[in-house]
């Protein structure tokens, strides 16, 4: 890593990136109604604030040497052994991250006024939101481990709250649990990778962590990377911690665009990228991560197919591509700028794929159903504009950005040339397919066809407010993938923190995979027309289907596993604890009391009242001391 | 004869007397057992106080008098007015001070 | 010191008076009767007197008969007639094992204590009183009471005089002010019940005038309005009388005549 310098001029108040959203939620917050009529505008402005101070910090940190600057602020915990600063580390890493958040943030914030126009609710909406984007801020700008935890921690409570925000609703409740029970068992993970750090190393500032962490033992280093895995896992919704996020499109369509889509999620891989030394000293918890990325993205991709909903289709198309980039960074320093690239580029894309799904609900009554879609689109122009242009860039029509990045992710996997390369790289290039059938579909779902709408439907156009970010998004789609890789390539600017990108031997010529993607695209897209767009779609989906198709509309059957595995053996482990706590524990104590209590009372009767049989006690006392008396002068 | 017939006696109607204040309930009679157990006690201070020569014991029997009147009448007093309250001069009735 | 020599007359009152004295003191624990017990006790104080009396103590020989025996056990006797002297106590013994215990620890206790006095003072016989008291028993006790023991005798004034306002205070019954009733009043609630004049008194033919008595109406009947509360009602014992025509016989049978000679007489004038 190179050296870290301390921050200077605009680049010392970078602290505001994250206490601007933090102010506008506490406004929004503690202001209560009174903030109503103008609580949208603030949120929305401080999250912009926010965009341009990143990028004029950005454009600052480009001249910095080594493009890297720490900003010390105070404090956080200080004992004896442990001593904790409160710091930011501004460098590319965190920027790509700060700027991705804001920029997508401050879009979504704009489409979220036209959006939650009608609820009432709106200010509590934004001012959630902002709280969000305060703490994925300070997860990616943090320092140290333990600062990422609080903004991690941040984050899950932010995702909590949005998607519960319909809390009158018992799914959205539900829904908001599960999130946040899942959660907590990938943060498990986290802190006690922390715990790991500070035990074994002594701090947790990634400049000491990464600076210490080849001392240490082969083991302690896996067990780190397992750890620190485990928590990406569940903040990522990666296998097998991947049941709670298409469940969390409960929540409000933008924040399934910003947190569930764009940002929140990618987190786990942030953390991978960030701990990249402790990951370079480990192959086998690269191994790890590169296998549950494959298997983590064919499920996805399995399971998107048989969905009917479309914001959990595109859920499932989120964890899917979320794998893609777990197996880019599980390839070690060949992979980190592919994934961070294919982040991106997907943060672009599926936010303004949510936000066109958001359209068609809007436009639709809240139908999430894509059976009762249809024929929309020449009745909702511009979000099939831009729906259409994040369709292609996804399943990677070529030329559009995720042509770019996820040809490079499967490339760079192909490119070890060992047993896992070639399996997950296989499984990628199945997976490109799958994702080519089950986004065809939904576009022939939604758009084409004969309108299977409801009654009293009559489908229009959204508003500006949420048009415009809509477009802004679907340029974003279109160039950010050939200007990441081709004009001005991410490998060069991350090149402080990933090191400096070496040529790799190419075992098959990137243009043939290329070529090669395209046309698995190609049968993907021709499958999902003969299987949907050449017939009736009907209203009600089909009972009778295959063990596959039933399979994946169980999505594998992940909550049925959770639940026999965890669920019930927790709950009968919670049982029998219950059990020994009220009969062990609870017993020796209360066995001990009423033992006490029954033989103080028992000697208590002994108390009669009566003064005869007191003067008896005391006679008997008097014949003792006569006989004690009789015994030693006697004796 | 020597004097130890009379201690000995003493002992005899003190123990009487005790037992006297176990048995029975009438509290007018255990107030007579405990008198009958202070004039036992008076008569070894006697017995002692010839035995020693000095009338020093007579004095102590006298004081033991002397206190034994002030505890009869305040006694007595006591028992007067537990009966107008409860009716009933027995000591097994006043039990209430107990677990 | 010389041993005084116990004699042949003080051995034979020892030996009469002191199974008095015992028989005293048994009967006092053993009489149901507590007035019975009470005059056991005085015989059993006027033994421990008279053994004072032997034991060259004559003034407290004296106190102990007069004060104790005298005056104390008097008070017992009045507190015994005011709570009343009914009272004796049941046969049975409410305390479990009570009397059983008492016996087995009263004799455990005489045994060892006389057994103790009994091996401390074997053969004691005691240097007398000759020398301490030579101008008699009350200059001698006198003497020492208000020299060595003044302050402990002074002291027994305040004891006493406490003991009297404490039973005072104790036996004192406070009333209202007021709380009792004027004669106006009595009379005028007398008035206002169904019987204004005064309770029949004892009828012709009683034949006594006790209070459990009651009265007899002129045919014959009790009054029960006569019979005292709380007292079980004797048996009116009456005078007989006649009853019924027959045992009568004619009125002037019954009545009599003033003047002896019969009416119907030999002059046959009137």
């Amino acid at each position: 890593m190179a050296e870290v310098l301390p921050a200077e001029g605009l680049l010392a108040t970078s602290w505001l990136l994250i206490a601007l959203p933090l102010a506008g939620a506490a406004v929004l917050l503690l202001g209560g109604r009174r903030t109503d009529r103008w609580g949208h505008l603030l949120g929305t402005g401080t999250v912009v604030a926010a965009f341009l101070l990143a990028v004029l910090c950005t454009v600052r940190l480009a001249d910095v040497e080594g493009r890297s600057v720490d900003v010390d602020l105070f404090t956080f915990i200080s004992t004896g052994e442990l001593d904790v600063r409160a710091g930011l580390l501004y460098d590319p890493l965190s920027a790509v991250f700060v700027l991705l958040i804001t920029g997508v943030g401050a879009l979504i914030h704009v489409y979220s006024i036209g959006y939650m126009a009608h609820d009432p609710a709106r200010r509590r909406f934004f001012a959630y939101l902002n709280l969000f984007v305060a703490a994925m801020l300070l997860l990616v700008l943090g320092n140290s481990y333990v600062a990422l935890y609080v903004g991690w921690e941040g984050v899950g409570l932010a995702s909590y709250l949005l998607i519960a925000f319909w809390y009158t609703r018992p799914g959205a409740a539900t829904a908001a649990k599960k999130a946040f029970i899942m959660n907590r068992v990938g943060d498990v993970g986290l802190a006690l990778a922390i715990f790991v750090m500070f035990a074994q190393l002594g701090t947790t500032s990634y400049e000491g962590v990464f600076g210490a962490v080849g001392t240490l033992a082969g083991g302690t280093v896996t067990a780190l990377g397992l750890l620190l895995l485990l928590g990406a896992c569940g903040k990522s919704g990666q296998f097998p911690l991947q049941a709670w996020l298409p469940d969390a499109m409960e929540g409000p369509t933008p924040v399934s665009a910003l947190i569930h889509a764009a940002t929140m999620v990618t987190a786990g891989v942030y953390l991978i990228a960030r701990s990249a030394p402790i990951y370079d000293l480990s192959e086998t918890a690269r191994t790890v991560v590169m296998a549950v990325g494959a298997l983590t993205l064919l499920i996805g991709a399995i399971a998107g197919c048989a969905f009917d909903d479309i914001k959990k289709v595109l859920a499932y198309s989120t964890v899917s591509q979320i794998g893609y980039m777990f197996l880019a960074v599980g390839l070690g320093p060949a992979g980190y700028v592919a994934a961070l690239a294919h982040l991106l580029a997907h943060g672009f894309f599926k936010a303004g794929l949510f936000l066109g799904a958001g359209s068609v609900m809007h436009a639709m009554h809240d139908q999430v159903d894509m059976r009762r879609f249809g024929g929309l689109w020449n009745k909702l122009p511009i979000t099939f504009g831009t729906f259409g242009l994040g369709y292609l860039a996804l399943i990677g029509f070529p030329f559009l950005s995720g042509f770019f990045t996820k040809d490079a992710i499967i490339e760079a996997t192909l490119d070890r040339d060992d047993w896992l390369g070639w399996t997950t790289g296989g499984v990628a290039v199945l997976a490109a397919g799958l994702t080519a059938f089950y986004m065809t579909r939904l576009m022939l779902m939604t758009f084409f066809g004969r309108p299977r709408w409801e009654d009293g439907v009559h489908p229009h156009e959204a508003p500006p407010v949420m048009t415009v970010p809509m477009v802004a998004l679907a340029v974003g789609s279109v160039f950010s993938g050939a200007l990441l890789v081709a004009v001005f390539p991410l490998s060069d600017w991350l090149e402080p923190v990933f090191g400096e990108p070496e040529e790799a031997e190419h075992v098959i010529e990137p243009f043939i995979i290329g070529i090669a993607l395209t046309v698995i695209m190609a049968l993907g897209v021709l499958a999902a027309w003969l299987f949907v767009g050449r017939r009736e779609v009907p209203v009600t989906a089909p009972v009778r289907v295959s063990p596959v198709t039933r399979a994946a509309r169980n999505a594998l059957y992940a909550d049925t596993i959770n639940e026999s595995l965890f669920m019930r053996p927790g709950q009968w482990l919670t049982r029998a604890l219950v059990w020994v706590d009220n009969r062990g524990v609870d017993g020796a104590v209360n066995g001990l009391a009423a033992g006490l209590g029954g033989s103080s009372s028992r000697l208590g009767r002994t108390q009669t009242g009566f003064v005869r049989t007191y003067a008896l006690g005391m006679l008997g006392g008097a014949v003792l001391v006569a006989g004690a008396l009789l015994a030693v002068t006697s004796g | 004869m020597t004097l130890t017939y009379y201690l000995v006696l003493a002992a005899i109607l003190f123990t009487i007397g005790a037992v006297g204040v176990l048995v029975r309930r009438n509290a007018i009679v255990v107030f007579m057992c405990i008198e009958l157990m202070l004039n036992s006690v008076n008569l070894t201070l006697v017995t002692f106080a010839r035995a020693t020569g000095t009338v020093d014991g007579q004095i102590m029997a006298f004081f033991v008098m002397v206190v034994a009147a002030a505890e009869v009448v305040v006694g007595l007093a006591i028992i007067m007015s537990i009966y107008r309250t409860r009716r009933s001069a027995s000591v097994d009735d006043a039990n209430l001070l107990k677990y | 010191m010389n041993e005084i020599v116990i004699g042949g007359g003080e051995t034979v009152a020892f030996w009469v008076l002191g199974p008095v004295a015992l028989a005293g003191a048994l009967g006092m624990v053993f009489s149901r009767n507590a007035v019975h017990s009470a005059m056991w006790l005085v015989t059993t104080m006027l033994s421990l007197g008279v053994f004072y009396v032997i034991q060259e103590a004559p003034f407290l020989g004296a106190v102990q008969i007069i004060v104790y025996t005298g005056a104390i056990m008097i008070l017992f006797l009045f507190v015994l007639m005011m709570v009343g002297r009914d009272s004796s106590d049941s046969v049975v013994e409410t305390l479990r094992g009570q009397r059983v215990a008492a016996g087995v620890l009263g004799l455990g206790f005489a045994g060892l204590v006389g057994a103790g006095i009994a091996r401390a003072t074997e053969g004691l016989l005691g240097v007398g009183l000759a020398d301490a008291q030579p101008e008699g028993n009350i200059p001698a006790i006198a003497e020492s009471l208000f020299t060595d023991y003044l302050l402990a005798f002074e002291v027994t004034s305040a004891l006493l005089i406490t003991a009297a306002l404490g039973a005072m205070v104790l036996a004192h019954i406070e009333r209202e002010p007021g709380s009792r009733r004027t004669q106006k009043e009595l009379s005028r609630a007398r008035f206002l019940t169904e019987r204004p004049q005064t309770l029949p008194g004892p009828g012709v033919y009683a034949r006594a005038n006790s209070v459990a008595a009651p009265a007899l109406l002129p045919d014959g009947r009790t009054a029960p309005d006569s019979q005292a509360t709380g007292i079980e009602p004797q048996v009116a014992e009456q005078m007989p009388r006649p009853t019924g025509r027959e045992q009568l016989g004619s009125p002037d049978d019954a009545l009599g005549t003033l003047d002896p000679a019969p009416l119907d007489g030999p002059d046959g004038a009137r």
